[in-house]
C-alpha cells in the first residue's frame, strides 16, 4: 500500500471583494492523482504560480481541498479520527523555502529543534539536549550552535536546523518545499547528500517540491510536472523526463542551464574562448 | 563621452574591515580584478565567501561608521573609494547599475513601478516627466515586458518575481551604464525566467558594450555568461581563470570542490543540444 495518495483533489482560491455576485473563484489545482510509495521520493516539477506550493499544503493538511481525497497510511487526513491525526500530524512534517520566516527569531536553535520533542516525546532535560545535539550534529552544525538565535546563522545553516527540526520525530513523510533553492550549490549538495542518507536510514519518503530540475533530478525516484494547477506529467521513473514530448517538458529541458562553458546556449556567448 | 579604456572598473588591493564587539573583523582581503568593456567577469564562491561585501564595496554601500574600505577603485581611472554621498549618488545608477538578488525587496511597495522608474531616469538626466517616461517604456519593451505602460502604474506586489527582476534590468539598463553588478540576478526565478533574464543581460552587454560583474554560486549561470572568473573563499580570492580553462582545469582545491558540487544529469544527452 503507498504510504501516501492523492485522490482526484481539485482546489480553488477565492478572492473575497466586497461585490459579491461576480464570482471570483481561481482554480489552483485541477484533478490532481498522485501517491508516494514508502521509502521513495517523488519530485514535483513546475514554475512559479503552477500550484506546487498549493498541492504541498493540501498534503499538509494545512488547506482543505474543496474536491478530493488525501489519504496517508490509508486515512483521510481531513476526516480521520483526532488521535490518528494526531499520529499523521507526527509522521508528516515539512521543510519550508524560507528558512527565516520558518522559524521564531525569538528562540534558541535549541529551543526550536526541541520543541517537537517537547510536544509528542517524555524525554528528561538531559536526553532531550543530548538528542538535540545529536540532531545538530546529524545536519553538519556542532554543539556550539545550541544557544544561537536564527539572525546569527546564515541561510543555509538555518535550513539545515529546519531540517533537523524536521526529522527529529522520525517521520515517515517529508515535505520539502522548495527546500534547497536558497542555498548555493555547495550546501545543496551537501543538503541533498543530507536528505539522501536520511531516506535510506530512516526510510524516509519525500515530497521534493522544486523548479529547480537539476535537484529534483538527483534526489527523486519518481518525477511529476504540474503546469497551471494541473499535473501534466508523472513518471515512474525520472528518466522519462528526457524522453517527454510534452511542449511545457521540452520547454523546462531547454532552460537548463550548461554544465560547462562548452554546452552555452546564449547565442552571443557562443564560440568566444 | 566614454574613455576607451579597456579597463573599465579596476578593483585593487581591497581590503574591508568590519568594527564589531570584540574588535575589528576582516571581511574580505587582498581583493584584486579588472573589468574589461563588453566582457562579463564572474564572482564565485559559496554563501559567506565575501561576494556581496565585494560588490556593495565597489558602490561604497557600507556603512561607513562600522565599516572601513582600504584599496583602490577605480571607474575608469577615476577612484570611487572615499567619495562622499553626493558625489556617488551620481555614479551610482548612472555608470554602475546595480541589479540586487531579491527584486521583491528591492522596490519601495508604497510607489508604482513608473514612479520609482521616472525617479531613477530623472535623477541623473536633464529630461522631463514625459522624455523620461517614453524612456521607461523604450527600456521596458527591449526586455519583452509586455504592455509597458500599463506596468508603469502598478505596484512592485502585483508584478511576479521574474517581471520585478526584468523591469530592474530595464531600468538598470537605460541609462547604458557602463557597468553592471548583477548581484545573484536569478537565484530567485524559477528555471525558465532565469534563462531569459540572461539572455536580456547578455543583449544589454552586447548593444552597449557594458562590462558585467556577475556574482553568482551558480556555475549554471557562469558557465552560460562568464568570460572570466574570480573564485572565493574566506573574503579571498583563490583562482582566477578564463572559463574554459576553470571548468577543465581547475588548479586550487576549493575550485575542484566547487565544480564537484554541481549537480550533474546523468543521462546520455548533453541537454543542451536538446534546444
Amino acid at each position: 500500500m503507498s504510504l501516501l495518495q492523492v485522490k482526484a483533489v481539485t482546489h480553488s482560491y477565492n478572492s473575497h471583494t466586497f461585490f459579491k455576485w461576480k464570482d471570483h473563484s481561481k482554480k489552483v489545482l485541477t484533478d490532481i492523482s498522485l501517491s508516494i510509495d514508502e521509502g521513495t521520493c517523488l519530485g514535483l516539477l513546475g514554475t512559479s504560480g503552477a500550484g506546487k506550493s498549493t498541492l504541498g499544503k493540501v498534503i499538509l493538511g494545512l488547506e482543505r481541498p474543496q474536491q478530493g481525497q488525501v489519504l496517508f497510511q490509508g486515512h483521510d487526513i481531513y476526516t480521520a479520527d483526532k488521535l490518528i491525526r494526531q499520529k499523521i500530524r507526527r509522521d508528516l512534517q515539512v521543510v519550508f523555502q524560507d528558512s527565516y520566516s520558518s522559524v521564531n527569531p525569538r528562540m534558541t536553535a535549541e529551543h526550536i529543534i526541541g520543541e517537537p520533542l517537547e510536544n509528542y516525546e517524555k524525554l528528561t532535560v538531559a536526553e532531550q539536549k543530548r538528542t538535540v545535539i545529536e540532531l545538530l550534529e546529524r545536519v553538519g552544525l556542532s554543539e556550539k550552535d545550541l544557544k544561537k538565535y536564527p539572525h546569527q546563522f546564515s541561510g543555509g545553516q538555518l535550513q539545515r536546523i529546519n531540517i533537523a527540526r524536521a526529522i527529529s520525530l522520525k517521520p515517515l513523510l517529508i515535505v520539502l518545499d522548495e527546500s534547497v533553492s536558497s542555498l548555493d550549490m555547495v550546501n545543496q549538495t551537501l543538503i541533498l547528500e543530507l536528505l539522501n542518507e536520511l531516506k535510506k536510514d530512516f526510510g524516509l519518503s519525500y515530497l521534493f517540491i522544486t523548479h529547480d530540475i537539476k535537484a529534483a533530478y538527483s534526489i527523486s525516484d519518481t518525477l511529476g510536472v504540474l503546469e497551471k494547477g494541473e499535473l501534466i506529467e508523472l513518471y515512474d521513473s525520472k528518466t522519462q523526463f528526457f524522453s517527454s514530448e510534452h511542449p511545457v517538458v521540452k520547454q523546462m529541458r531547454g532552460s537548463i542551464l550548461a554544465e560547462h562553458p562548452r554546452f552555452r546556449s546564449l547565442p552571443t556567448r557562443i564560440n568566444k574562448t | 563621452m566614454r574613455t576607451e579604456r579597456s579597463n573599465v572598473l579596476k578593483v585593487s588591493d581591497l581590503h574591508v574591515q568590519v568594527q564589531t564587539k570584540d574588535g575589528a573583523s576582516t571581511l574580505v582581503q587582498d581583493i584584486n580584478f579588472e573589468l574589461e568593456k563588453g566582457k562579463v567577469l564572474g564572482l564565485v564562491g559559496e554563501s559567506g565567501s565575501g561576494k556581496t561585501v565585494t560588490s556593495m564595496s565597489i558602490l561604497q554601500l557600507l556603512d561607513r561608521k562600522t565599516t572601513t574600505i582600504e584599496g583602490s577603485i577605480t571607474l575608469q581611472g577615476r577612484e570611487l573609494n572615499g567619495l562622499d554621498d553626493k558625489e556617488i549618488r551620481e555614479i551610482r545608477g548612472k555608470d554602475i547599475a546595480f541589479i540586487m538578488q531579491n527584486p521583491m525587496n528591492s522596490f519601495t511597495p508604497v510607489f508604482t513601478i513608473g514612479n520609482q522608474f521616472i525617479e531613477t531616469i530623472r535623477s541623473h538626466t536633464s529630461l522631463n516627466k514625459k522624455q523620461a517616461k517614453e524612456l521607461a517604456i523604450d527600456a521596458m519593451q527591449n526586455v519583452n515586458l509586455p504592455d509597458p505602460a500599463k506596468l508603469l502604474k502598478s505596484f512592485p506586489f502585483q508584478l511576479s518575481g521574474g517581471m520585478l527582476q526584468r523591469v530592474m534590468i530595464a531600468m538598470a539598463a537605460c541609462l547604458h551604464p557602463s557597468v553592471i553588478i548583477a548581484d545573484e540576478p536569478t537565484t530567485a526565478l524559477d528555471v525558465h525566467n532565469q534563462l531569459q533574464v540572461l539572455r536580456h543581460l547578455d543583449k544589454i552587454r552586447a548593444e552597449y558594450g557594458t562590462a558585467i560583474l556577475l556574482i553568482s554560486h551558480d556555475l549554471g549561470v557562469i558557465s552560460e555568461m562568464a568570460d572570466d572568473v574570480v573564485v572565493m573563499q574566506h573574503g579571498r580570492i583563490v583562482e582566477t581563470a578564463n572559463v574554459f580553462e576553470l571548468f577543465d582545469n581547475p588548479q586550487h582545491e576549493y575550485t575542484k570542490k566547487l565544480l564537484n558540487a554541481r549537480l550533474i544529469l546523468n543521462h546520455e544527452e548533453p541537454i543542451t543540444y536538446m534546444l
